[in-house]
This record gives C-alpha cells, sequence and structure tokens, in this order.
C-alpha cells in the first residue's frame, strides 16, 4: 500500500515576514512558516489498521512492533476520552481528520549539508545549527514524523554514548530498546499514551553507559510543518549506573486555522546513582493540542528532574512525572506554564514514593494572560510503609487581568507518621499600579507585563542553563507585548 | 530651558471632582513646593499628570515644552521627560533594581539601539556613589520588602539614573525617620541642576528645610490659594492650615 502525496492539502508557504533573532532565533513568529513539501510516505488522513500497518512497512519493522502497534490501537479505540475529568476541548479533537504520517525519507542526514533544501532552512530559521555549533554534544532534528537530522558529537559517541531516532534504535540497538520500551508508561496507561503506541514515530533514543557523564546537553528539535497533521514522537531515554546527561527539547509549528496534534510519549529511566535532566522549552503555535505522557523511573540513589516551560498551544495537558523505586531516590519537577488568550495549560507532576528515603521536590509557576486559563494537577503518593520520604510542593499562580482563570488540584497522599510533605500554593495578580510604576518609568503596558512575568519566574529560570533561561525570556517577552491590546 | 505648564487642570476621580482648577509653572532649575492639609488633592494631581489610568481629566491642559501630554500614555510622558516620585511605590518581585533600571534605560533608546552594559553600570555605580547607597542594594528586588527610607532613596536612585527634565516628588518626606529624611534630601539635592524642574508635595514644612523651595503654593480643595517664596512655608508651620482656612471664608 502506498499512498500518493495529497498536494492539494498542503498549506502555502505562510513566510510571514517575522522578526529574526539572530542570537536564538526561536520566537513565536519566527516558528509561523511552512513549506510546501512533496512527502515521499504518507499514511493518508484517518486512523484505521491499514494506517499502522503503512507505518511499520515503511519503517520495515520487525513482527513484535507491529503486534505492538495493533494492541496499542485497540487500546486507544476503546478508551473514552478522560473528559470526565479533562476539558471537554479534548472533543473537539477530529481523529479522522489527521494525518498520522508524514515523512521525505527514512534515514536521518549526518550533516546539515545532507538535507534537503526547504528543511535545511526551516532549521536554519530556527537556529538549529547554530545552537550545535556552540554548547551542544549533539542534535536530532525531527521534520514532521521523521528525523531529518541526527549528528552526535565524535567525542561522545566515542564514550559509548547512543543518540538515535526511534527507528534506528529500534533496527540497531533491539536487545537494550525492548528490554526498556513501554515499561515506564504503559502502552494503556491513557489514551493517548495508547495512540502514541499506535502510530508513533521519531523521537530520541539514548543510552548513556555506566558512569559517563555527558558534558553537554544532548538536543531534540520536534518541528511541524504540515496541516492537519498529527506528530507522534517516542523518547526513551536510559541512563546506565552512575552515569548523567542532560537533554533537551524544543518544539515549534506554524500557525494554522485547523488543529493539529502532538502527542508524545517519553520514559526515562535512571539506574543507580544515575541522574537524568531533561528540559522543555515549547513553544507551539496556538492551534496545537499538546498532550503528551512524560515519566521517569529513579533506582535507588538515582536523580530525575523535569524542567517544564510550556509556552503556546492551544491546549496542554502534560504532568511529568518519577516513580522513586529504589532507596535515596531524587525526583524534582519545576514547570513554568504561560496561558495567554484562548490558550489552556493544564499541568503539573506525579511523584510517586516506592521506596524508602526517597525525596520529591514540585515547583509549578503559572502565568495566566487575559482569557488564558491554567491548571495545575498534582500527585504525590506515599504509601503507609515506607520510611523517611519527603515531598515538597509549591504552587504560584500569577494572574495578568481579571478574566484570567488559574486551578489546583494537588492530590497529596500522604500515609504513615514516618513520612513528611509540605505544600504551599499562591496566587498574585499583577496590579494596576504596578503596571503603572513600570509605565511611569518608561516602560510600555507589554514590557511592564513581561518584566513582572519575568520577575515572577525569574528563581526557576535561574536554574536553567544559561540559553535557556536567555530563550525563555525571549518567549515571555514576545508573548507578554502581544497580549495588549 | 523647559517648562511644564499646567493650566485651569480639572481631575476626578470617578464621578467625584479633586483637582478644580490648578494653574501652575515650573521652569528648569525650579523647585517649586505645593502645601495643604490632606484630601485636598495634592497626590490626586501628581498622579494626573503623570497619566495614571484612574484619574480623568475633565478639563484643563498639561503641556511639557507646549506639547500637551494628555493624549500621551504614562510611558511616553515618562520618555518625554516627566518623573514621578511616589508615595507608596510598588513592589515587582523577582525584578531586581539594576534589571528594572536598565529595562527603563533601554526603553529611552531608539529602535534597534542596543544598551551599552558596561557604560550602564559604570553610569549607575556612579550614582550610587553619589547618593551613598550600598552596591548591594541594586541586586534586591524593586522595593521588596523595603524599609520606608530604602523605598525612597530607591526613587532618588531611579531618578539620578533616568534624568529627568521635571520630577514631582509626591510626599517624598512620609513616613520617614529624621535620619532617613536627611539622606533623601541630600540625594535631591545632589540631583539639583539648572535643567531639572521639581515640584515637590509635601503636608509638612520639614522637608522644605533640607530642600529649600524657590516657590512654595498652598493648595485648599483642588485650587492653589496662595503662593510666594520660602517663607511662606514658615508662616503656614506658624499659624497652621486654618490660616488659610480662615483667610479663605473670610475673603
Amino acid at each position: 500500500m502506498s499512498l500518493p502525496p495529497d498536494a492539494a492539502t498542503l498549506p502555502p508557504p505562510l513566510d510571514a515576514a517575522s522578526p529574526a533573532n539572530p542570537v536564538m532565533g526561536i520566537d513565536q513568529a519566527a516558528g509561523n512558516f511552512s513549506y510546501k513539501m512533496d512527502y515521499e510516505f504518507d499514511a493518508g488522513t484517518g486512523l484505521s489498521e491499514k494506517t499502522v500497518r503503512y507505518i511499520s512497512a515503511v519503517k520495515k519493522e520487525a513482527p513484535w512492533i507491529l503486534e505492538f502497534r495493533l494492541n496499542a490501537l485497540q487500546q486507544f479505540l476503546a478508551k473514552p476520552l478522560p473528559t470526565h475529568w479533562a476539558t471537554p476541548d479534548l472533543a473537539n479533537i477530529n481523529f479522522d481528520k489527521i494525518r498520522y504520517y508524514l515523512a521525505s525519507g527514512q534515514k536521518p542526514k549526518r550533516t546539515w549539508d545532507e538535507v534537503p533544501d526547504d528543511i535545511k532552512r526551516t532549521f536554519e530559521r530556527l537556529g538549529i545549527p547554530e545552537q550545535e555549533r556552540r554548547f551542544l554534544a549533539g542534535v536530532e532534528a525531527q521534520f514532521d514524523s521523521e528525523a531529518a537530522y541526527s549528528n552526535i558529537k565524535d567525542v561522545v559517541a566515542k564514550q559509548g554514548v547512543i543518540f538515535a531516532n526511534s527507528t534506528e534504535a529500534l533496527r540497531e540497538h533491539p536487545e537494550i530498546f525492548r528490554k526498556f520500551f513501554g515499561k515506564v508508561i504503559p502502552t494503556g496507561d491513557n489514551k493517548f499514551s495508547a495512540l502514541n503506541s499506535a502510530v508513533f514515530s521519531g523521537g530520541s533514543f539514548i543510552y548513556v553507559p555506566k558512569g559517563v557523564k555527558v558534558s553537554h546537553p544532548l538536543q531534540a528539535y520536534f518541528r511541524i510543518n504540515a496541516e492537519n497533521f498529527g506528530q507522534f514522537e517516542r523518547t526513551l531515554i536510559i541512563a546506565d549506573e552512575g552515569s548523567e546527561l542532560t537533554y533537551m527539547e524544543g518544539c515549534t509549528a506554524p500557525k494554522f486555522s485547523t488543529s493539529t496534534l502532538h502527542s508524545a510519549v517519553v520514559e526515562l529511566v535512571a539506574l543507580k546513582g544515575a541522574k537524568i535532566q531533561y528540559i522543555t522549552v515549547q513553544n507551539w503555535a496556538n492551534n496545537v493540542f499538546n498532550l503528551v505522557t512524560k515519566r521517569g523511573v529513579a533506582h535507588e540513589e538515582a536523580e530525575i528532574k523535569w524542567i517544564d516551560c510550556n509556552i503556546g498551544s492551544r491546549l496542554t495537558m502534560k504532568y511529568p512525572g518519577v516513580v522513586l523505586k529504589g532507596r535515596k531516590a531524587r525526583g524534582e519537577v519545576i514547570s513554568i506554564a504561560l496561558a495567554n488568550d484562548g490558550q489552556h495549560q493544564d499541568t503539573g507532576a506525579k511523584m510517586i514514593h516506592a521506596a524508602d528515603e526517597t525525596t520529591s521536590n514540585i515547583v509549578a509557576k503559572s502565568i495566566s494572560v487575559g482569557q488564558g486559563r491554567s491548571t495545575y494537577r498534582g500527585v504525590v503518593h506515599i504509601p503507609k510503609h515506607l520510611k523517611g520520604c519527603k515531598n515538597n510542593t509549591e504552587c504560584d499562580a500569577l494572574l495578568i487581568n481579571t478574566n484570567s482563570r488559574t486551578d489546583t488540584y494537588p492530590a497529596i497522599t500522604v500515609r504513615g507518621d514516618a513520612n513528611s510533605v509540605q505544600h504551599e500554593a499562591s496566587v498574585s495578580k499583577v496590579s494596576e499600579e504596578q503596571i503603572f510604576y513600570m509605565q511611569q518609568r518608561g516602560l510600555t503596558e507589554g514590557q511592564a507585563m513581561s518584566l513582572s512575568v519575568n520577575g515572577f519566574v525569574n528563581d526557576l529560570a535561574s536554574q536553567f542553563p544559561m540559553e535557556y533561561s536567555v530563550e525563555l525570556k525571549r518567549l515571555i517577552d514576545l508573548e507578554m507585548e502581544g497580549s495588549v491590546g | 530651558m523647559s517648562l511644564l505648564e499646567i493650566k485651569d487642570l480639572h481631575v476626578a476621580i470617578g464621578e467625584k471632582p479633586i483637582v478644580k482648577g490648578l494653574t501652575l509653572t515650573v521652569r528648569s532649575g525650579e523647585v517649586h513646593a505645593i502645601m495643604g492639609p490632606n484630601g485636598t488633592g495634592k497626590s490626586t494631581l501628581a498622579k494626573a499628570v503623570a497619566g495614571h489610568p484612574s484619574y480623568t481629566i475633565t478639563s484643563g491642559d498639561v503641556l511639557l515644552d507646549g506639547r500637551s501630554l494628555l493624549a500621551m500614555q504614562p510611558d511616553e510622558r515618562a520618555r518625554a521627560g516627566l518623573f514621578l516620585a511616589f508615595q507608596y511605590p510598588s513592589e515587582i518581585p523577582g525584578v531586581s533594581i539594576a534589571n528594572f533600571l536598565r529595562a527603563a534605560v533601554q526603553a529611552r533608546l531608539g529602535e534597534g539601539e542596543e544598551l551599552d552594559a558596561s557604560g550602564y553600570y559604570r553610569r549607575l555605580y556612579a550614582k550610587m556613589d553619589l547618593l551613598q547607597i550600598d552596591r548591594k542594594f541594586t541586586s534586591r528586588a524593586i522595593n521588596d520588602g523595603f524599609s520606608g527610607g530604602e523605598k525612597k532613596r530607591c526613587e532618588i536612585l531611579q531618578m539620578a539614573m533616568l534624568e529627568p527634565r521635571f520630577a514631582l516628588m509626591d510626599e517624598t518626606d512620609s513616613g520617614l525617620d529624621i535620619d532617613a529624611l536627611r539622606i533623601v534630601a541630600d540625594g535631591v539635592n545632589a540631583l539639583r541642576r539648572t535643567d531639572l524642574g521639581v515640584l515637590m508635595i509635601t503636608h509638612y514644612q520639614r522637608l522644605l528645610s533640607y530642600i529649600v523651595p524657590d516657590h512654595v503654593h498652598v493648595m485648599w480643595d483642588g485650587r492653589i490659594v496662595k503662593s510666594g517664596d520660602k517663607s511662606l512655608a514658615l508662616e503656614l508651620e506658624a499659624k497652621g492650615y486654618d490660616w488659610v482656612k480662615n483667610e479663605l471664608v473670610s475673603a
């Protein structure tokens, strides 16, 4: 079965004039362009067993993977949308109108020169090759369903670090992949993890050998180019005993009039004494449904830290979690969510304590602007039989303008008396007086709002690697300047 | 030389008239003091001139070198050279004084012009030395947890950095003990120069012993009812506001 690319449904190049930023190059306006592509591989519109078989065939997958996908499809179809607790907006996703697989080729290129022109231009406009030269140990750049470029610096590869996309990794490292794949987040965890398991493509596979400390971050960049498209990357990171890794991901999509779906699954495994830091700076256009499942398992004395910045999208539902499986394991979620007009950031964290002396820390800050809505959902679970576990949860919300809405749903279950938990929540507003004060010093209303938002997240942003805190500040500036009517 | 002209200004909060026909001209280099009892419209005047959205100017005009400020946003007025030292400055959590001032200085540069960071810090430190402010001060978040004296010094430092043409100082002495008052007054005096015009709003005479005004105006029920030189402030101190009130009634 081979479906021809349906060129008529492809968007015209938007190529809107946008303020270029020569330094970081990733801003919301700069992401708002797309190229008309002739996709060599296209699974067509809608989701059925045929779609799944097509994707698997194109990737020349082993039979167990096809089985895995088909089973996931059944689970996806059987599960209802979780609208009994989540927003009814989920019901507006039309799964029959989405295109589930679009690719120009199967093998990512190792040098930018080999990458097809339009795709290369896309990533150049987003500043990726520049960042790679400056501070990254390796980059994977995904364009719609597949990685167009993937490279790891020699010095890191020589340490035995594997950095590949999921398609490659399934072919070349099945023994490691299969052992951990789908174990942290089972297919049936939720409707969207089932969807991802059925049609996944791309995403990163990383293995860091025992004791190897990767000195520079590895980065993946996920770019949606096509309209009515669903991106379903699948990431699996394994940090072997005593190893350390920082991984960053960035994402953008052009602004189409129809909605786009992004539904990833990210699984992390930190073996004894390993440390994984996973940083996300997403900057989706406001037509994107971003429904992502992220979870890590931290073994004895291991540490998993999620740093999650959610800017843009129509609806984001994302609750990074850590299962603290081994004694003295540590889990942390630092999250910043900015909900502007017409956006809903439904984010949070899950900390599942499953061993003695495990500690977890959640700091969530949300900003709601105009009609924007932020929701924090958290789960902290410490069962009765454990001793010496600690959790600290802090949720702070900032409201800019009276129409904004914020909700906090912290579910903290701590049993037994040998554990401690601390929870603080605050809601504050940027007042007219504050804005006037700053305007009186010569800042425009937009600059004033942006400065108060940056002040609000300042203590968190300073924990980021420098390049990303600069980037976050710039995204906030752009977002706030656009929000002044 | 610059001119700040307030012409027959009427200001209301909601439906309620507060300032009822006030006329005053301040020239560069002059220090004017407006005195008056509480509730007479002094702070309303300062905020209305600066463009606070809660105050409605119902008639009259405010001109800076002949150009009306009334159609301008508060930030445009600020960039045109107007500075308001607040009676109750706002706290901006997480934003350091150094970063805030940097943003304010950057906002005064032209399109595409980049701030020279090392030049900025040189100038900031020079102003802090002039005002005898400790270097550590500017890494603190603006007014967050500041004492009354620290808030006022922070206002003076901002005024020093932004080099306005006219400064409106709203009850700069309120909430200060005598040592803090002296420090703040020394700061203002250090900034007095031929090209800065100052309009000081105060309830008490004591500030005027430290910052000696060229002109003193007494405000009553939304208008200026008496003007004179610095001796008027002393007379007012000696006789009390009832003196003005009685004069008004008998007139």
